[in-house]
């Protein structure tokens, strides 16, 4: 499905300031996989998020997704076949455009944005029907501007955006990070319906050590570039939060945390 | 009392058809985020090609798209030097208003005085087939609201289409069309064509209704819009219902009634521009007290 092939990934390179963050990293992920990836800060996690859907570029190394070498595909374009919900709520939406003209946005992914009307009135009861499954009540408020909901609301909101189209791939970047215990674990419960509900194949970073082994069905850990562990399966069933914490200290001591 | 109502009648067409140039600002600063400083050139840009037209006997009329088109050019040209190699907003505007300066004066020189036996769209024959009864001033005024309200109604049309739709959306949050597989610089290019064609057409009808070009006419005129754009959206701001095209119109005509009232209270007209300013500046820091409570409101 997602392979990473020997990629080699350096920050300001040729500069007195380089950092070599990636040296022949590897990573393939399985279709139907749901991968959780923890690690302490700047261990290269976002990074890994950003090289596959082209933010940053890469020094050497292959990006391949369904078998295909996505290097030189622009990011506008990667995301023809990538969802991806952010850290920061207010990415995810259009704050000054109400929920129905988002959700018609969302919804027109990968098609021509033309000059037809962008609200077609036949889908709404889809759209109310995607957002009933949110359990919100926003089905009821498709014309209020998505800028007037809390920040989890909009987080909700940009998830059923994200996966309103049939994907290849959906990242998820800390997308719980920034919202309150409560949200976070209503937020975190969904996103794991709706990868279940449409067999998505997902990877998610997050630094609630919980989430990652309470959800998905792999867990990697990774520090200075390296991935340090790569449990699925019944090894990743059998994993405790303690298991990883312990591991996590040990590396976070060696950084000098 | 006459005079004061000539003087309205006036003010309101100088306010329609400069209006058209707060429709493009709208554009640009409302939903794009972008200081299209393209404006002070593209402005004289369409009033060139229309004062070269008329003069070579073309149709009033054919005046109108073809300003559009040369407007849009110089907004294509501001959006490519922006988005793809990668100049700073402001630069980029600057950097073709400064090459106009040189194109404006090639296509009409200096100066460029339309004969009064050529006719204008307020005198040729359809107008006068329609409102020939009615004298000049009132033809003029008939015609700028016909043709600001017809542009209003196809830009709040347009507003609504997918390609409206997305428009919107970049200035809002790029990185959301980026995940739509869009590439949000095209849009931006889209935004400031259609913006820098209506700063044209603005400059066409100021062309026919002075039936006059001057390479400096537009000197002023970008912030004259977003003057305009920031008084109509303050002035709206609690009706949320109130498109933004109709605060635009609205804001540009009542900022023309304003230099007006200043002029025919013995404002000397040399001072005007420093009144403008200092007008902008005050309109500028309401507009950045609301921005700022805007932020605190979605945080």
């Amino acid at each position: 499905m997602l392979e990473l092939k020997n990629i080699t990934k350096i920050y300001n390179p040729g500069e007195i300031t380089e950092v070599c963050l990636f040296d022949n990293f590897n990573l393939s992920i399985k279709k139907g996989e749901f991968v959780s990836i923890v690690g302490s800060n700047g261990s290269g996690k976002t990074s890994l998020l950003n090289i596959i859907c082209g933010s940053i570029p890469v020094e050497d190394g292959e990006v391949i997704i369904s078998g295909k070498n996505i290097n030189k595909i622009k990011d506008f374009r990667r995301y023809e076949h990538i969802g991806r919900v952010y850290q920061n709520p207010a990415l995810g939406t259009c704050p000054e455009l109400t929920i129905l003209e988002n959700m018609s946005l969302a919804d027109n992914k990968g098609k021509r944005f033309g000059l037809s009307f962008a609200i077609n009135r036949s889908r709404i009861n889809f759209y109310k029907e995607q957002l009933s499954i949110l359990g919100l009540g926003l089905e009821d408020k498709l014309d209020i501007k998505i800028g007037s909901l809390s920040g989890g609301q909009r987080q909700a909101v940009a998830l059923v955006m994200a996966t309103l189209t049939p994907l290849d791939f959906l990242i998820l970047d800390e997308h719980t990070a920034a919202l309150d215990p409560k949200t976070a674990e209503i937020i975190m419960e969904l996103t794991d319906k709706v990868v279940r509900e449409k067999q998505l194949t997902a990877m998610m970073v997050t630094h609630n050590l919980r989430y990652a082994v309470e959800y998905g069905s792999r867990l990697i850990m990774m520090d200075k570039g390296h991935i340090i562990m790569d449990k699925d399966g019944e090894e990743k069933k059998a994993t405790k939060v303690d298991d990883i914490l312990d591991i996590f200290t040990k590396i976070s001591i060696e950084c000098g945390n | 009392m006459n005079i004061v109502f000539d003087l309205c009648v006036s003010t309101l067409t100088q306010g329609l058809i400069y209006g058209l140039i707060a429709y493009g600002v709208y554009i640009t600063y409302k939903i794009l985020d972008f200081p299209d400083l393209t404006v002070d050139g593209s402005f004289p840009l369409g009033a060139a090609v229309t004062a070269v037209l008329l003069t070579s006997g073309a149709d009033p009329f054919v005046t109108i798209p073809a300003a559009m088109i040369a407007g849009a050019v110089a907004g294509l040209a501001t959006g490519i030097i922006h988005v793809k190699f990668n100049i700073r907003d402001l630069l980029s505007g600057i950097i073709v208003q400064t090459a106009l300066f040189s194109i404006n004066l090639k296509i009409g020189g200096s100066n460029l005085i339309i004969p009064r036996e050529i006719d204008t769209i307020f005198t040729s024959g359809p107008v006068m087939a329609l409102f020939g009864d009615l004298g000049l001033m009132y033809r003029k005024l008939i015609v700028a609201l016909v043709i600001a309200v017809i542009i209003k109604i196809i830009l709040d049309i347009y507003f609504k289409t997918k390609s409206g739709l997305l428009l919107r959306a970049v200035g809002d949050n790029s990185s959301l069309v980026t995940t739509l597989a869009k590439d949000s610089g095209n849009v931006k290019i889209v935004g400031l064509v259609i913006a820098n064609a209506l700063v044209a057409a603005a400059g066409c009808l100021v062309c026919h209704e002075q039936r006059a070009f001057s390479n400096t006419m537009g000197t002023g005129q970008v912030v004259f819009g977003l003057a305009a754009v920031i008084i109509g959206s303050t002035i709206f701001k609690r009706f949320g219902f109130v498109k933004g095209t109709t605060a635009a119109i609205v804001g540009a005509v009542i900022y023309k009634a304003c230099i007006m009232i200043a002029i025919t209270l013995g404002l000397d007209a040399n001072l005007l521009n420093l009144v403008t300013a200092i007008m902008f500046l005050i309109i500028l820091v309401m507009g950045n007290h609301n921005r700022k409570g805007k932020v605190k409101h979605h945080a």
